[in-house]
């Protein structure tokens, strides 16, 4: 039971000190879990702390892939709004 | 008195309109004569102490423990105000090493600044590292941080027992339906709250910081970001309510583009100067020396602090009695809360005005040249020309309206409030202009110029208030346009 973070990470430092495992390290590209010592903070805390600080929609997976923090989630703007925002800036 | 002012309202909210610029002369006006005397060699906000004394800001604190809608955290925050720029993170003893290095090669740095990129108090244990080991090993230099405020109530114990100076918060709100529309969510006892609920909880530990703070005789600098549409009505009120709580300064800055600053690198003390919290920066105002104290070359470095400190000493003592003697000299009366971007010397009424009156002019301007399409510019300078030559007195953000092509979509409207925001300017110069805008600035009663494309900016302006005045245009007060 781990989570993971993937390259959408902005290496923003706000998870790490969080971690009541100390599983998450600074690494390059981005910050990454050590799946050995991630509990998913069961336990600990009611919420996975990292998700719960992590400002970037989608860069902290589950191990079935899914993205802790969905689209939406937390800028409030909803994914379809967001593609067609991005599809008319493309289009300029 | 012929001061060139810029204030886009009456100051009655007690600086809330004050710009971006952290630190004038006039910004001690209404202060008592205790927190005066505490700030008055301040490089942060004493226009005297600037010249003399030096600030350093180290950023040791990454992690943030709040979003605010204008940040992406790929670049520094605004609690850091330096948008779009990236600062090198530190450890503690990094930090410490750097800021002793920086304080012995420079005697004038004084203050030594924790901000962002990050919220110092959400890393307090990297924060009050560094802060440790400066007071033990650094007693003569001032410490200072910035934070967002949400654990400032658990941290002011804490920082009583440093030489903590003064703290600056972030505060851009004091009603959470506002907060709501600038901070999307926060983390707090270990859970992500959003909207409403996390503005009020935001804003109730400012509120309880800032009042702990003073209750210790901490002092306390409030900065507000003012976000048009969102905040810059509400800043007024929460001028209000921090003054009342014993804030001693509040300071509103704009999100400035940074092209904007690049294009007053040089020519722009004052700019400069508004930029009081940057990481990294090293040195007097205007004189960067960052690249002198890269952490190889201070591993490099053999520090004696015990002879530096009496360095030091001997400089502060020495800048102390000038600025004194200054003071005596000066002795005036404390100004109206204004901000001066331009130091100049006065004139007595009695004087005869010089031919030509004062024009503004709005200039789309890159690297000190007229070299902006006007349809391009994100921001325009505003010179006010005269017969004292060219003055700049601020800046105005345009929306672009063309992106690309000459055709695109809604650029009417667009077009429509930049002319707007260009209201009191009597020209605009540019490098080139559209057929379209031209008409519709001419309209606005602001004449279009681009003749005078990568010329310096204040050539140009010059230029065409002389030919306004053989023109015999400078004679009589202009009607459509209101002059600030
Ligand atoms: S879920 Fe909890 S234990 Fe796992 S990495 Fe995140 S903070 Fe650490
Ligand atoms: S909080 Fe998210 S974006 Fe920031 S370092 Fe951790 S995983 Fe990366």
């Amino acid at each position: 039971m781990a989570l993971e973070i993937i390259e959408s990470c902005v290496n923003c430092w706000a998870c790490a000190p969080l971690c009541p495992n100390k599983a998450i390290y600074e690494a390059a590209p981005h910050f990454l879990i050590d799946a050995d010592k991630c509990t998913e903070c069961v336990g600990d805390f009611a919420d996975a702390q990292c998700v719960a600080i992590c400002p970037i929609e989608g860069a902290i997976l589950d191990e079935l892939g899914t993205e802790m923090n969905p689209p939406g989630s937390l800028t409030g703007i909803p994914p379809e709004r967001w593609a067609a925002a991005q599809a008319e800036i493309m289009a300029r | 008195m012929d001061l060139p002012v810029i204030a886009p309202e009456a100051p009655q909210a007690g600086g809330c309109s004050a710009g971006s610029c952290g630190s004038s002369a006039d910004q001690m006006g209404g202060m008592s004569d205790e927190i005066r005397a505490r700030v008055q060699d301040h490089p942060c906000y004493s226009e005297d102490a600037h010249h003399y004394f030096a600030r350093m800001h180290v950023a040791v604190a990454p992690a943030c423990n709040i979003q605010c809608h204008y940040c992406n955290r790929k670049y520094d925050c605004a609690n850091e105000s330096r948008p779009g720029v990236v600062s090198e993170l530190l450890t503690p003893d990094q930090a410490v090493k750097k800021t002793l290095a920086v304080a012995a090669t420079i005697p004038q740095m004084t203050v030594l600044g924790i901000a962002g990129p990050g919220d110092p108090l959400a890393n307090p244990e990297r924060t009050f590292e560094t802060f440790r080991q400066l007071a033990a090993k650094a007693p003569d230099i001032k410490l200072c941080v910035s934070t967002n405020g949400l654990s400032l109530p658990d941290n002011v114990e804490e920082l009583a027992k440093h030489n903590i100076d003064h703290v600056t918060i972030t505060i851009n709100c004091v009603d959470p339906d506002v907060g709501a529309k600038i901070y999307p969510w926060i983390f707090w006892q270990n859970k992500r709250i959003h909207g409403r609920e996390a503005a009020e909880i935001l804003i109730a530990q400012q509120q309880k910081g800032l009042e702990m703070l003073v209750a210790k005789g901490i002092l306390v600098k409030v900065n507000s970001v003012l976000i048009p549409g969102v905040n810059d009505e509400h800043l007024k009120e929460v001028s209000k309510i921090v003054k009342a709580k014993g804030a001693f300064l509040h300071n509103v800055m704009p999100l400035i583009a940074e092209n904007l600053q690049d294009a007053c690198e040089g020519d722009m003390n004052m700019m400069r100067h508004c930029r009081q919290c940057r990481a990294d920066a090293v040195g007097l105002l205007g004189e960067d020396r960052g690249d002198e104290f890269t952490m190889d070359k201070i591993e490099a470095m053999d520090i004696d602090y015990e002879a530096a400190m009496t360095v030091r000493a001997e400089l502060r003592a020495k800048v102390t009695a000038e600025l004194e003697a200054k003071r005596q000299k000066a002795h005036a009366p404390p100004a109206p809360q204004v901000v001066q971007f331009m130091p100049r010397p006065h004139k007595s009424a009695q004087e005869s005005a010089p031919a030509g009156r004062r024009v503004l002019m709005a200039v789309a301007a890159k690297g000190g040249l007229v070299a902006v399409h006007f349809g391009h510019a994100k921001e325009f300078l505003v010179y006010e020309a005269s017969a004292d030559g060219a003055k700049f007195v601020g800046h105005r953000k345009a929306e672009q309206y063309c992106a690309g092509d000459e055709t695109c979509g809604d650029g009417e409207s667009v077009l429509d409030r930049t002319i707007k925001a260009l209201e009191g300017c009597e020209v605009v110069l540019c490098s080139k202009i559209g057929f379209e805008p031209w008409g519709n600035l001419e309209a606005a009663g602001i004449a279009p110029n681009g003749e005078h494309a990568m010329e310096p900016i204040e050539e140009a302006v010059m230029a065409v208030w002389n030919e306004m005045l053989a023109a015999g245009k400078l004679d009589a007060k202009p009607s459509a346009a209101k002059c600030a």
